[in-house]
């Protein structure tokens, strides 16, 4: 249509343009500019090239918190994934006690990451958790140390969010199971396919598309986390949990090092780009496929 | 084979119940300890209803804290925010959906383009900039970072173009203004879209850690889930009874919006994905 006057799509545009300027462009610009500085927030900003990035890279701590991010967001994505599709199944029939669990299990993803922390941060105490309770009586001796052992701790984490996220893939993987055409399922069964046969030749297939998009959805997502471990562990033990935001994080506002931060941020949002990316060249490829 | 089809019914039922048992069993574990005395907790973790139930956690919470502030800071900062993104959001989606002008498309780039910019990669920047205005422990500075939601914006934007440029143009002629059609008479034929939209964001606000930890230092702006997560790293020995109840007063807005809500949430996140 055209506008009634030349000005007005401008004009009703500029509020949302001058909000984007102020609390994205220009601060992603900032971002950038800081990081080529050493700046403790007190004292006057050093101007220092790529020194921040350098040392972020020979010190390891940059491979360090990528392969930690990496490996609890696989996990939480392979696992929310699993655990969705499967719950999707089973859930995708009518009845108001399947309608009522549907419910449940979305509703972890309707409260908060702090809530859910706390929650499991109890449920997995070392001394008087119920867990830990049920293990000295079912499998006797000392529980395991959950969250206090640097080789349980990111799969502790990854659980949690995997218990809070599932609700999210399963809707979107009802969502799919109502584009798969009840006529086709229904002719595979009249041919003697078994419910496994019919899953593997013509469900899975045809979900392709919405396995790709929980697939990418959830991993640019869960390369975000940091309230459910700034609860849990505190990046902790020995840096076990210690995640892309939650690395930038203590930087900033435990270490004071602005430009380091900037540095890793940058970074950080360099492998979000990527993985972006990534997931526009799979739609693509997909919908020529 | 009738034996074998209602052993399959068997399975599936005891598997709901599995399910559902996973699920909820956290949440009546969580209000269960909220209502035991502390020595109870600790003697016999294990056991499951509390033997002496009191509401003393409750009483002990509220009175070491300023739960009625933090409720304000919350409710306030949370309601600002949605509201401010859909009252920006809908004249931007009018605009690019119905007008044509030059820079359309650039424009509508540039917005989808901020999808990319999570808040998480923001805030060292967006810290310094309130700082330096003074708008640290401020509830302007916890609403003005998300004033604008780029998925908001293009899901109103998706939602108009099925409305029939006729309407508009009848609206016109009668003499109404852009803006006028665009907050009288665009907005309540988007009436689902927009309290889906609304909701949404105001609870996934609502839960916000994240911001509000990096820019409240004290109580003055301090929000809800920060209250909540502090009571835990008070004083020495953690007092479960304690942080569960308040974690019961925390998580329970969110779940009774859940309840009275549910389809509302379930179109939002289909259309939106989770993260912010």
């Amino acid at each position: 249509m055209k506008p009634s006057r030349p000005a007005d799509p401008y004009w009703l545009l500029l509020p949302t343009f001058v909000f984007l300027f102020v609390f994205f462009f220009y601060p992603l610009g900032m971002l950038i500019e800081h990081s080529l500085f050493s700046w403790d927030l007190l004292t006057p900003a050093r101007y220092v090239g790529l020194a921040n990035y350098r040392s972020l890279l020979r010190s390891g701590e940059l491979w360090q918190t990528f392969t930690t991010t990496l490996s609890i967001s696989s996990a939480v994505v392979m696992g929310s994934m699993a655990a969705g599709l499967a719950l999707a199944l089973l859930l995708d029939r009518p009845g108001r006690f399947a309608a009522f669990v549907r419910g449940a299990v979305f509703s972890a993803y309707v409260v908060s990451w702090v809530s859910v922390g706390l929650l499991f941060l109890w449920l997995l105490d070392a001394d008087a958790g119920i867990l830990a309770g049920f293990w000295r009586h079912f499998v006797h001796g000392r529980a395991p140390q959950w969250l206090g052992d640097p080789a349980l701790a990111p799969w502790a984490v990854a659980a949690v969010s995997v218990w809070k996220i599932t609700g999210y893939t399963l809707v979107i993987f009802l969502a799919g199971l109502q584009d798969v055409p009840q006529s086709i399922l229904e002719a595979a069964e009249l041919d003697g396919a078994s419910p496994a046969k019919r899953f593997a030749s013509v469900t899975w297939p045809l979900l392709r598309p919405t396995t790709l998009f929980v697939a990418t959805t959830s991993l640019i997502a869960s390369f975000q986390l940091f309230d459910v471990v700034r609860v849990m562990t505190q990046g902790g033990p020995v840096r076990s949990t210690t995640v892309f935001v939650y690395a930038i994080y203590e930087q900033l506002f435990l270490d004071l090092r602005v430009g380091r931060a900037s540095a890793d941020a940058v970074v950080f949002f360099g492998i979000l780009l990527l993985l972006t990316g990534a997931q526009f060249w799979f739609f693509r490829s997909e919908a020529s496929a | 084979m009738r034996n074998r089809s209602s052993l399959r019914d068997w399975l599936g039922k005891s598997a709901l119940c599995g399910v559902a048992l996973v699920w909820l069993f956290p949440y009546l574990w969580m209000g269960l300890t909220s209502l035991k005395p502390l020595s109870e907790i600790i003697d016999s973790p294990t056991a499951l209803w509390p033997e002496h139930p009191t509401l003393a956690a409750y009483r002990e919470v509220f009175r070491s804290l300023p739960l009625a502030r933090y409720f304000f800071n919350t409710s306030v900062m949370a309601f600002g925010i949605a509201a401010l993104q859909i009252t920006l959001a809908l004249p931007a989606g009018y605009a690019l959906a119905k007008l044509r002008f030059r820079g359309r498309r650039w424009a509508f780039g540039l917005l989808v383009a901020t999808l990319l910019v999570p808040a998480q990669v923001r805030f060292v920047p967006i810290f310094s900039l309130l700082a330096r205005i003074g708008l640290v422990n401020t509830l302007s500075g916890l609403i003005l970072p998300f004033g604008v939601s780029a998925l908001g914006t293009f899901m109103i934007r998706q939602a108009l173009l099925s409305v029939p440029d006729a309407q508009i143009e009848a609206a016109r002629i009668d003499g109404a203004s852009e803006l006028y059609i665009v907050y009288r008479l665009l907005a309540p034929l988007l009436r689902p879209t927009l309290i889906s939209l609304f909701l949404f964001s105001f609870v996934s606000h609502w839960n916000d850690y994240f911001w509000p930890l990096v820019l409240t230092t004290d109580e003055h702006a301090r929000t809800l889930p920060l209250a909540i997560a502090l009571l835990r790293e008070q004083g020495t020995g953690v007092r479960w009874h304690l942080v569960m109840a308040g974690n019961v007063i925390l998580s329970l807005p969110a779940l009774a919006i859940f309840a009275a809500a549910q389809r509302h949430l379930l179109r939002a996140v289909t259309v939106r994905g989770f993260g912010g």
